[in-house]
């Protein structure tokens, strides 16, 4: 139980400093880079609530759910910039 | 068991604080995406393996099990897919003579 809480304080200080270079980043792919990033992090955040809230069962489903998304979320965007650029 | 997986539950931990660091400090678009691609990827898929190690045998760690197949097989892809745009649309790679390169500038280095 506690180890899982340490484990997510731990991930949401690396999300923290992960914000760092989508807020400053030099380009616009650093920004979706490190908003992916940002989602993988928060996979393992889901993941993590659902063992110290001892209901691993519902919060691995959203987990599931919430890395499908972050990569649809990274290809539309990716997809969005490239034809933007062909202009 | 639940020692080894703590044990892979801060390898993981360790392996996306690599990660960050790499986004924070390397020096342009391709090295982030190089540590983030594979450094985020591994400590992911670490830390979910120390947790179904957590749990045991059940249906939640088989559903782990499938995240971390997933996201080893999709997180790569997507970074690749990310850099190769940037690549078509004229970032240049950072080198040692020309720093950080904006994209469309084009000079510095032999090319």
């Amino acid at each position: 139980m506690t180890i899982f809480v340490a484990a997510a304080i731990v991930i949401v200080v690396l999300s923290a400093i992960s914000l760092y270079r989508v807020v400053a980043g030099s380009s616009v792919f650093d920004r979706v880079l490190a908003a992916g990033a940002i989602g993988t992090n928060a996979i393992a955040l889901l993941a993590l609530t659902g063992f110290i809230f001892e209901r691993p069962d519902m919060f691995v489903d959203m987990a599931i759910a919430y890395g499908l998304l972050n990569f649809i979320g990274t290809v539309a965007i990716t997809k969005y910039l490239e034809r933007e650029g062909e202009q | 068991m639940a020692v080894v997986g703590d044990v892979l539950l801060w390898m993981g931990l360790f392996f996306i604080a690599v990660a960050a660091v790499g986004l924070l400090r390397l020096p342009d678009f391709y090295s982030r995406a190089h540590a983030v691609s594979k450094a985020e990827t591994l400590g992911l898929g670490l830390l979910m393996l120390g947790l179904a190690l957590h749990e045991g045998a059940s249906l939640v760690s088989l559903k782990l099990v499938v995240v971390v197949g997933f996201v080893f097989l999709v997180n790569p892809v997507g970074v690749h897919l990310l850099t190769r745009t940037a690549f078509r649309l004229g970032v240049l790679p950072w080198t040692r003579e020309a720093g950080e390169r904006t994209p469309g500038t084009v000079g510095g280095g032999d090319d």
